[in-house]
């Protein structure tokens, strides 16, 4: 037990003496939750539009002006011809084209209907739905604008209607920032805390101190458990020092109960810095254990949730996402900081947990080998 | 350790390979308790391959080896608690100071708070490190470190030190010093077995063993060798049995 | 020059005998593309939703299963009180709950409009907002149909979906994709094996060999250009095999602007190396100041346009905006050098900016 204790005691002074690192490892998080708040979002602020309009009537300059009146859209171009729109979004320059053809007024009153074209940048296929639908909302509005404008009363009691009453819950002016900032303080304390561990044993397997270890008495267990702890306490740092900043910062709610955070965030932790050890005994070279560790960052990043809803992926993807453990702590951080989720709500994911981080740190002993 | 047994490292047959590369072919000698006893030969010789096995870093092939009375199979771990090491590969932690790295090694071998604060009190002031004490290991020279190394290795008074090849690029009369706290550690009763490539240390073990191409080739005191060989000194002894050994191949 | 290729066969060695890494380089680009392809996908499938129906006539059945049929949505639950909503979404799983009012179809028919209540968990707003946009959407269109007289005056927009008509998500990912594993092969790789010799003074007697210092540079970055251009056809294959992305523009073209990142990339490593002389450090460092720009402020995952200011400015700086927006116009649309010279420009102005900065720090150090 002792034993411990000094391999705490020397692994900080490690860390804390070099001077180069220990900035990164302080400074990393706060350009994290700064560039990732800001930029991890798929709201669309502005849409660059250009307007084809062959019509030149009364009723397609109403609608051009509503496309300008709405604080998403920009008209870049008033290209006379459909081409020339067309070289303008080879170029990047605008995002949707709307092209209305020529007699567009007349045949709405002759025909009761008109047709209108609309061109959709679709390489980013996310942004290119909802690029739709925004126009295609703005069109609709202002086609029950005519409506109210040019019929009598009696013409338009004809028609059934359901009102809607929508409504957010937990946030309800759907901040996404609000929703992203448990995400990232996940992956904050992942990453500072899988590539610390990941490389660390490596390290000392390059430089040549791992052979003094191993020549001494020292259990195993006494080993990792030393090596554990020091990263352990380091992330947890991390995690108050960004639930503070995005506090601070951002605003963000903290429904659920803080000591329920840590306990689960307490861990989650064992889990990953048990996997990092892992990848550190089974390599060589710091290399090779960077390039793992990255491998398995971004693969479990991807499919934990975070950006895109674990619902919406295919039945294979959601079952590998059993062995995710980001999946599961961004699901509990989720929970707790927006919803107020209590522990018997998490209490199945958290024993899974549990359960991971017994396996993964039983394994990174067992893997742990004091002899070539 | 087995009453009565004068002998503390039984070596029988050893044999270690990487894939077809025999590392160590057939090594039998012992050890006798308190002597300095040297393993003399090139690189590649597998000398370091079998102190590493010894120390239980790395497993044999084959063979029956005991090393202060426990098996190198079964029992590494009570070795361990037996033994020092120091290898040719510098293993103070560059980046923790003189005090931190005694602190921190002989609190693996289990010594307690004051044992810790009192050795390393003692052994600063033998190797004249108490200035020293507070810098950090990557600035102090090369001979310091080397000394200081042993002295950790030795710092939970193990019955047997392993020093593989320790005077690597140290000038002459830091070997000087380092051999004489090799002979102070043997006083107080350490077994030193030690690997070397220069002769002229050669001469300070007990016994030697030289060896050729992963086999022992002879083993026996210094002066004795010389005899046998008629050769002025170790170096014409070496130069012969590693000439017998090359015919032999031929 | 013999020397010299001596030098860059024994660093070729170094890598193919390191099975482990290799296996995760050319694994990565398929692993990540088959991700990206399947898995991170904003489409809405089988989203969880609970049902508090108040009326449980004819009309709020249709609309039950109109809605449970479209592909969207499934029927997790089936709520009897107002209550009970909160709990549901506490348990974490129900996205949405609709709630119908109690004679439904009565005040449909009577008083020409009935309440319809949709309520989402905006815990993840983006999810809610599709969700709830998509409930709406199921509502209106049973309504038209049920509204059988022909309604007066329709415009009908017709949308055509430009260069992805079926709005794969792929599309999207593969030019960032090319761009992240180019990055962490030629800058990350290279600085974090450059400055091992560094750690372990290895680079020393690089140093005292004959060898010129350039050649040593360029013989260790070499089989990283070749790995890194490997790993770009690799994905442009993949990519268009499994997941038809097109290259609809000059291949030619394309493998040069590759050519172009790979040697802007090492050109980086280098000078990362030569800034640090502990790994640890250098991958820190090419962590912060690479990967993170490319994956995020780089237009591959969220779009530039969507980000602050500052941010977007910070995007200007950096080479991955650039290079992600000219593989997505060659390969997507089709485009020449034409439309891509501005991009190309800058790129081999980081180039050069790069490798002078590097020579300049080398010189220094030996001097």
């Amino acid at each position: 037990m002792r034993t411990i204790l000094y391999i705490i005691q020397k692994e900080f002074i490690q860390v804390f003496r070099n001077r180069r690192m220990l900035p990164i490892i302080f400074v990393v998080p706060i350009i994290q939750l700064l560039v990732l708040v800001n930029a991890a979002t798929f709201e669309m602020k502005r849409i660059n539009m250009a307007v084809v309009d062959l019509d030149l009537s009364g009723s397609s300059r109403q609608l051009t002006s509503k496309f300008q009146g709405s604080p998403f859209y920009q008209i870049i171009g008033a290209p006379f011809s459909y081409e020339e729109a067309e070289v303008l979004m080879q170029d990047g320059k605008v995002d949707v084209i709307i092209q209305i053809p020529n007699g567009f007024e007349k045949n709405l009153i002759k025909e009761n209907h008109s047709q209108l074209q609309l061109v959709v940048d679709a390489i980013n296929g996310a942004s290119a739905g909802l690029i739709n639908a925004y126009s295609t909302n703005i069109i609709m509005d202002f086609n029950r604008e005519i409506l109210i404008e040019w019929l009598n009363p009696i013409q338009l009691g004809g028609i059934r209607a359901i009102k809607f009453d929508s409504r957010y819950w937990y946030n309800p002016k759907l901040n996404y920032t609000t929703y992203m900032v448990p995400g990232i303080l996940v992956l904050l304390v992942t990453i500072i805390g899988l590539l610390l561990s990941g490389m660390n044993i490596v390290r000392e397997k390059e430089i040549g101190t791992i052979e003094q270890i191993n020549v001494t008495p020292i259990r195993k267990i006494e080993f990792i458990t030393g090596k554990l702890i020091p990263f352990w306490i380091i992330a947890m740092f991390e995690l108050a020092f960004g639930l503070v900043i995005g506090k601070l910062l951002f605003n963000i709610p903290i429904v659920g109960s803080l000591w329920l955070i840590f306990l689960s965030a307490g861990v989650y932790l064992f889990v990953i810095l048990g996997f990092g050890l892992l990848i550190s005994t089974i390599t060589n070279t710091q290399q090779q254990s960077m390039l793992i560790s990255f491998f398995f960052m971004v693969v479990f990043i991807l499919m934990s949730g975070l950006f895109t809803a674990i619902e919406s992926m295919p039945e294979w993807a959601q079952l590998l996402d059993r062995i995710n453990p980001i999946a599961y702590f961004i699901k509990i951080m989720r929970m707790v900081m927006l919803k107020g989720s209590t522990f018997t709500d998490i209490s199945s994911l958290f024993y899974a947990l549990v359960a991971y981080a017994a396996l993964i740190i039983s394994l990174a002993i067992w893997r742990y080998r004091k002899v070539a | 350790m087995k009453k009565g047994s004068t002998d503390i490292i039984i070596v029988k047959d050893l044999v270690k390979k990487f894939g077809n590369f025999v590392a160590n072919d057939h090594l039998s000698f012992e050890v006798k308790r308190g002597e300095i006893f040297g393993f003399l030969g090139a690189n590649g010789a597998g000398k370091t391959t079998a102190i590493r096995i010894l120390c239980g870093l790395s497993l044999p092939t084959s063979g029956d080896l005991s090393v202060a009375g426990y098996d190198v199979y079964s029992q590494r771990e009570k070795i361990k608690q037996n033994i020092g090491y120091m290898s040719q590969k510098f293993s103070l932690y560059d980046d923790l100071t003189v005090f931190e790295n005694i602190r921190f090694y002989a609190a693996i071998y289990g010594l307690s708070k004051k044992e810790i604060v009192q050795r390393a009190d003692v052994l600063m002031k033998k190797l004249q490190l108490e200035e020293a004490r507070n810098k950090l290991i990557r600035d102090i020279p090369l001979g310091w470190k080397q000394k200081l190394a042993l002295s950790v290795a030795i710092i939970h008074d193990p019955k047997i030190v392993f020093l593989d090849e320790p005077t690597g690029g140290v000038d002459p009369i830091t070997r000087r010093q380092f051999w004489e706290m090799i002979y102070e550690a043997a006083r107080n009763g350490i077994t030193v077995f030690v690997t070397t490539h220069y002769m002229d240390e050669a001469e300070y073990c007990d016994r030697l063993s030289i060896m050729v191409e992963g086999r022992i080739a002879a083993l026996n005191t210094p002066l004795a060798l010389r005899e046998e060989y008629q050769a002025k000194n170790m170096n014409e002894v070496f130069l012969k049995l590693a000439r017998a050994q090359t015919e032999e191949v031929a | 020059m013999n020397r010299f290729w001596g030098f860059v066969v024994k660093e070729f060695l170094h890598i193919f005998r390191d099975y482990r890494t290799l296996l995760i380089l050319f694994g990565m680009p398929a692993v990540q593309l088959i991700l990206f392809g399947y898995v991170v996908t904003n489409e809405i499938k089988d989203a969880r939703i609970a049902i508090l129906d108040q009326s449980k006539d004819e009309t709020t059945r249709k609309i039950t299963e109109k809605i449970t049929s479209s592909g969207y949505f499934r029927l997790d639950r089936n709520l009897h009180t107002y209550s009970e909503i909160e709990e549901a979404f506490k348990e974490g799983d129900i996205k949405l709950v609709i709630v119908f009012e109690s004679n439904f179809t009565r005040k449909l028919e009577r008083e020409r409009q009935a309440h319809v209540q949709l309520i989402g968990d905006a815990s993840d707003p983006n999810t809610a907002n599709i969700l709830v946009n998509y409930a709406t959407g199921i509502l209106n269109n049973y309504l038209r149909t049920r509204n059988a007289e022909a309604i007066p005056l329709q415009i009908l927009p017709e949308t055509r979906m430009m260069y992805n008509k079926e709005l794969k998500g792929v599309f999207m990912f593969v030019p960032g994709l090319m761009a992240m594993l180019l990055m962490l092969i030629s800058a990350l790789m290279t600085s974090i094996s450059i400055t091992k010799e560094k750690e372990l003074g290895t680079m020393e007697l690089l140093l005292a060999s004959p060898l010129r210092p350039m050649q040593i540079v360029v013989g260790k970055v070499f089989p990283y250009v070749f790995l890194a251009f490997i790993n770009a056809c690799i994905i442009i294959l993949l990519g268009n095999i499994v997941f038809g992305v097109p290259v609809r523009g000059s291949v030619t073209l394309l493998l040069f602007e590759n050519f172009l990142f790979i040697s802007m990339a090492l050109s980086l490593g280098v000078l990362i190396s030569c800034l640090t002389n502990s790994q640890q450090l250098a991958m820190m460092i090419s962590l912060v100041a690479l990967m993170l720009p490319t994956i995020l402020l780089s237009g591959f995952i969220f779009p530039v346009e969507n980000m602050p200011k500052v941010l977007q400015w910070l995007c200007h700086i950096m080479p991955p905006m650039y290079f992600i927006t000219i593989i997505k116009s060659i390969m997507l649309k089709g485009n020449g050098l034409f439309y891509i010279w501005k991009e190309t420009l800058i790129l081999v102005g980081f180039t050069l900016f790069f490798i002078l900065l590097s020579v300049k720090k080398f010189k220094i150090r030996l001097a």
